[in-house]
């Protein structure tokens, strides 16, 4: 019985995950590394790796500050409408990246009341940067706020208290008691918060309007070039981020196994 | 007066948590807050330190009002109960932050960090984290930091709480020597009457939220102020009796009550080394089987079964009991020699009553 389930979880693996990855991999080296590398290097492909390396960088920034502030709040105080918010922070999770997308048509697109101001503005949301952030942003923001809510809710406010009775501010407090504390939670949400940005697709789409070397993510570039019959070069691109999201997972795994030293409270070592 | 709480009251939305509570705190005193939790004590010692405010009340520490003063400008050192150490922090590390905080010196920093694990019997441990530590380690460290920046005053809540009883024991003796070595002032919170009786020059008993009594440990053993003490503190074989003509009856106990009407119900009090046993059946007037026997290591408990059916607790030295042997089932005499009225509600007990006829025979 026990071997059946190992084999059917390996059964599993191999179907769903090992046997496609495999054969990504062989077919974006099938016609050997110069071609590889041409479709890599491609004016379009570069492009595509830059904007998602933009993109990514300015949520991960975003989530992370706006990410720990929003634990902080959930976790430490209580105010009226603390429930509804705490349900809120999984939508994203529920709600289909296309729908996320078409969202924020509906809300800055054009005709719209928002987007007509700013239009008038001059500023440019939809089909450019500013939207591709937004959306990304929108599919991101659970990772750092669920990491860290229940951590911080853990940890309880004794160690903060003490260093308040040591004179300490709350400034002070936050960065040499709280964020040491939370650190390992907050590179956990922010590898999750990467991995997500580098993959979105769906709801960038949408509301990029896939404009070739301007709007153009990584992800965009993979699909335009399944789309135009050019398999070597969406396989070539899509190894290249199967890459970075394989090291992200690395450096993900290495995070939790320290996270779990961290909070291993079993005394160790114990002097008598 | 180091510390001064003048008619402190705390209110949880509307539930009452301190009530109109009122005490002084003597320079170098080492003073216990005692009482089962929820008592109010441990809120008590929050509002002193800053990180609870009053709901009314003042608080002074060095004749000065600290109401409106921030828990960091109140110069106090504060002990958690679970320690609180910044765990990523070492232990001269976590003994070193008010410190920082307050910006000394480099140099002056490492004297004092020292000097203290020194004094706190820790040398040699200031490179280790707080989960390479033992309990009792862990707690010391915790006051080493509490005391490093020179706190006018040391707050420790259950400060012993967490530890085991050895170490416990070990850590009550400690706190007592080292108190005697600073002579900081310090208030301590716990809810185990025997470590407050230890450790205290004086001791405030709390119940509900209300100061119930002051006193030295043995005053407030000896004399308890209020039926809620005599309980609480120590141990008290407590039967309800009715009055007929001056003498309060239960199961074949008789206690003088003069100042009682007739047919009132009262409570009698006595501890548990005021009855007198006797293998003799007919030593005194009273009979009774012996029930259990408890062996406390300094002393002896007799639980024994009165023929009316009370089962009361007796308790003896070794020396008493090695002289009578008592076995369980055996029949024995026994005698209540004092006794106090414990009031109904929140009075004053009687003081302890002799009852000089007891003895059928001297």
């Amino acid at each position: 019985m026990r071997r059946l389930f190992i084999s059917l979880v390996w059964l599993y693996f191999a179907a769903l995950l090992i046997g496609p990855i495999a054969y990504l991999c062989a077919q974006a080296s099938g016609e050997g590394l110069t071609v590889f590398l041409n479709e890599v290097m491609r004016p379009e492909a570069v492009h595509g790796f830059w904007l998602t390396t933009e993109i990514t960088l300015i949520v991960l920034l975003v989530n992370l500050l706006f990410g720990t502030m929003t634990a902080m709040v959930l976790a430490r105080q209580r105010f009226w409408g603390q429930t509804f918010l705490s349900g809120l922070i999984d939508l994203p999770f529920s709600v289909s990246p296309v729908i996320t997308g078409f969202m924020l048509i509906l809300l800055v697109g054009p005709g719209t009341i928002l987007g007509t101001w700013f239009g008038t503005m001059d500023i440019k949301i939809l089909y450019a940067l500013p939207a591709m952030i937004l959306v990304t942003l929108f599919v991101t923001f659970p990772f750092v706020v669920r990491e860290l809510t229940p951590i911080l809710m853990a940890i309880g406010t004794d160690s903060e208290e003490a260093a308040r009775t040591l004179g300490a501010n709350e400034w002070q407090i936050f960065i040499r008691v709280t964020l040491p504390a939370i650190r390992w939670g907050m590179a956990y949400g922010a590898t999750l918060t990467i991995a997500r940005a580098i993959g979105e697709f769906g709801a960038v789409l949408v509301v990029s309007g896939n404009i070739l070397q301007l709007t153009q993510t990584a992800t965009l570039h993979i699909y335009q070039s399944y789309v135009d019959f050019n398999y070597v070069g969406a396989y070539a691109v899509a190894a290249v981020l199967l890459a970075v999201s394989f090291l992200i997972l690395i450096v993900l795994e290495l995070v939790k196994a320290r996270t779990s030293v961290m909070t291993d409270r079993s005394p160790q070592m114990v002097i008598p | 007066m180091k510390i001064e709480v003048r008619a402190l009251s705390k209110y949880f939305g509307s539930v009452e948590a301190v009530s109109n509570v009122s005490f002084t705190v003597k320079e170098g005193e080492l003073l216990g807050l005692l009482g089962p939790s929820g008592s109010g004590k441990t809120t008590v010692l929050r509002m002193i330190a800053g990180l609870e405010s009053p709901s009314s009340g003042d608080i002074f520490i060095d004749h000065v009002r600290v109401n409106d003063l921030s828990v960091q400008q109140r110069n106090i050192g504060f002990v958690f109960q679970h320690y609180a150490l910044f765990k990523h922090m070492t232990v001269a590390d976590n003994v070193a932050f008010g410190l920082s905080i307050k910006k000394w010196a480099k140099r002056e920093i490492h004297q004092r960090v020292a000097d203290l694990l020194q004094l706190m019997g820790l040398p040699g441990l200031g490179g280790r984290y707080p989960h390479q530590l033992s309990g009792g380690q862990r707690q010391r460290v915790a006051i080493a930091r509490a005391l490093a920046p020179r706190p006018s005053v040391l707050l420790l809540d259950e400060p012993f709480g967490a530890v085991d009883a050895q170490v416990r024991q070990e850590l009550r003796e400690w706190l007592i020597r080292l108190h005697d070595e600073l002579a900081v002032t310090s208030l301590f919170v716990t809810h185990d009457q025997e470590e407050a009786m230890e450790v205290s020059n004086r001791l405030i008993v709390f119940s509900k939220g209300r100061l119930e009594q002051i006193g030295s440990p043995a005053e407030v053993y000896e004399d308890p102020a209020t039926e809620f003490v005599a309980r609480f503190i120590g141990s008290m074989n407590i039967v309800e009796a009715e009055v007929k003509q001056g003498v309060a009856h239960v199961a074949g106990l008789e206690f003088p009550a003069p100042d009682f009407p007739d047919t009132q119900r009262i409570q009698i009090g006595f501890r548990p080394y005021y009855i007198k046993l006797s293998e003799d059946t007919t030593h005194f007037r009273l009979q009774a089987r012996v029930r259990h026997v408890y062996f406390l290591g300094v002393a002896y408990r007799v639980e024994i079964e009165t023929e009316s059916g009370l089962i009361l607790r007796s308790r003896m030295n070794k020396e008493e009991f090695r002289q009578c042997r008592f076995e369980v089932g055996q029949p024995v005499s026994y005698a209540i020699t004092h006794f106090r009225i414990l009031p109904q509600d929140h009075g004053t007990p009687s003081p302890a009553m002799g009852i000089p006829d007891s003895p059928l025979t001297p």
